[in-house]
């Protein structure tokens, strides 16, 4: 029986090792193609570790492309869409699970209709409200339709509705309006249903690509995902550069999922739970 | 009195509006107004400069005798088919090893969840280098083995499951967290009564584990077929304009972005995303009234 019991052990160790290196690999693949020179990228056969370490890959990026201005848009694009996301849902989040007012279930269904489309629905008509606004090419075609989300509106309605009534009556006796118990009483309560949707927010904003693919055509206001996929098509043979743009390109997200991996694992289990 | 309690009422409604307003103007600019918009549109042929014409249903007349158009759904339906199941097996069963008691269990989280934090974009270039049919890793490892190389992404027959492969593998970390959360939340007594019964691992995980986890497996399920038909990212980063694959594995999504924004036919596309979505809108429904049949709520 004991020993059964560890010949089990030993195949999910197995599985779970195995895992690991089909999920390792092309990310360590990519660091290291990014240190070769292009004609060791292509020699066969093929080294796993560089000759020589060329550290020069990664400022040909900037070179090739307008990457310190792509990276500026990206980070600019994703922090503005979060804050705005945070400050409109989670008022309109409170308003929804704490007022009554009349219209009030009516206009959440339909919140949650547009949840329910396909992103892809969109997209076109607004692109042309984008075009009619003569917004196309600027950084601000990149986050303007994304400042509103039906999705975090109603994750963290879920939150708010979980709250117990005792708090805000205790709230109302002492004179505090609606705005007034949201802010300082409400807000710091669901710090974890924030805390998810920044993450999530933030991931897809950061991540991006059909979007910014469409509205911006030159380099210097392509976010990081579409300047790979200009990158990608300029140079198609120099794979070491493209993969420098890469490597640097997911670092950040990376990094931040490093230190805050329990809230980032913990967000997407928190938002899969309550969805 | 009346008086003040209705304007105690009023001042209540007040609020509960002004704090909805800007989301729900925002919204109605670019959700609620594009709904309206896509749906004229397809019944319009929409220029280069914004004019348009009336052609009825002209549109979806070319549509339907519009072969590529079937094929980039057949290749939609075939994307569905091969990433869901495979993305939920996969993650499932890793949820459940990551929920034993095992050494390095954050170790494995962390690994396993990277890959859906990290950009597309770059995931694609990546594995796009890994196929290359000349110098990539696949086909190097292959031609060791003794085996023919393998043009991964510029076969017709094969690109399709090369790009679901790389959506597997950007998948099923996220999903695996959220498994793990559901299987965490099943009460311990439920697999202490049923190790007193003398049940093993396999079948605690049949008749435990699965159906206790069946609503988050209905919601995994959802979301991620909804996001499968909309697949985009990963073929139009690793298959291009000119590959003669294209027509092969491009999605549905990928027609409409062609159509829509590189042929600049903008009311065909509008009718391509109305049927996409006509079509997501029916197996969402089914669903639903399929999970009547195995979806077990306490």
């Amino acid at each position: 029986m004991r020993k059964r019991k560890n010949g089990g052990y030993v195949i999910v160790y197995v599985i779970l090792i195995s895992g690991i290196i089909i999920t390792i690999l092309p990310f360590l693949w990519m660091i290291l193609t990014s240190l070769k020179t292009q004609s060791e990228a292509v020699q066969i056969p093929i080294t796993i570790f560089p000759k020589d370490w060329k550290f020069e890959n990664y400022p040909a990026v900037f070179e090739r492309v307008p990457y310190l201005k792509m990276y500026l848009n990206t980070i600019i694009s994703s922090v503005i869409t979060v804050m705005a996301q945070l400050i409109f849902c989670s008022m309109a989040a409170y308003a929804f699970a704490r007022i009554k007012f009349p219209g009030r279930d009516i206009i959440f269904y339909l919140l949650l209709a547009v949840l329910m489309i396909p992103s892809s629905f969109f997209i076109l008509p607004q692109y042309l409200i984008i075009q009619k606004m003569g917004l196309l090419n600027t950084i601000y075609a990149l986050f303007i339709p994304k400042l509103f989300s039906a999705f975090g509106t109603f994750l963290l309605r879920q939150f708010f509705m979980a709250l117990p009534n005792e708090l805000e009556d205790a709230a109302r006796l002492d004179g505090c309006n609606h705005f007034k118990i949201y802010l300082k009483i409400m807000l710091p309560l669901v710090k974890a249903g924030l805390v998810s949707m920044v993450i999530i927010t933030f991931k897809y904003a950061w991540n991006d690509l059909m979007w910014p693919l469409i509205v911006n055509n030159t380099p210097e206001k392509m976010t990081l995902s579409a300047g790979l996929s200009y990158l990608q098509g300029q140079y198609v043979t120099d794979y070491p550069v493209m993969m420098a743009g890469a490597v640097m390109a997911v670092l950040p997200l990376l990094i931040l999922f490093i230190f805050f991996q329990k809230q980032f694992i913990e967000g997407v289990a928190a938002a899969g739970i309550k969805g | 009195m009346k008086k003040a309690v209705k304007k105690r009422y009023l001042k209540e409604y007040a609020w509960g509006y002004l704090m909805i307003l800007p989301l729900v103007a925002g919204l109605s600019v670019f959700y609620f107004y594009p709904v309206f918009k896509v749906i004229r549109d397809s019944f319009f042929d929409v220029g280069a400069f914004g004019k348009s014409k009336w052609v009825g249903i002209g549109n979806y007349e070319k549509m339907i005798n519009d072969a590529t158009m079937w094929q980039a759904l057949g290749n939609t339906f075939k994307y569905v088919i091969m990433i869901a199941p495979i993305t939920i097996i996969i993650a499932l069963l890793l949820a459940n090893f990551l929920n034993m008691k095992i050494k390095g269990k954050t170790f494995f989280r962390v690994v396993y969840f990277a890959p859906s934090i990290t950009m597309a974009a770059a995931v694609a270039m990546v594995w796009r280098w890994l196929y290359n049919g000349d110098y990539g890793l696949f086909n190097y490892i292959l031609n060791c083995l003794g085996m023919e190389s393998v043009q991964f992404l510029t076969n017709p027959k094969i690109a399709l499951f090369a790009i679901s492969a790389v959506s597997i593998w950007s998948l099923f970390g996220h999903n695996m967290i959220i498994f793990l959360a559901g299987i965490q939340g099943i009460p311990q007594t439920y697999y202490e009564a049923a190790a007193i019964d003398g049940a093993n691992g396999i079948r605690r995980f049949f008749h435990i584990t699965l159906p206790l986890l069946s609503p988050t497996i209905f919601f995994v399920m959802i979301t991620l077929l909804i996001n499968v038909f909309q697949i985009f990212d990963t073929i139009y980063m690793m298959v291009g304009e000119k590959n003669v694959a294209m027509e092969a594995s491009q999605s549905m999504v990928v027609y409409f972005y062609r159509n829509a924004f590189i042929f600049s036919k903008k009311g065909y596309a509008s009718a391509l995303a109305v049927f996409l979505f006509v079509i997501i809108m029916i197996f969402t429904v089914l669903q639903m009234i399929g999970q009547k049949k195995w979806v077990h709520y306490e």
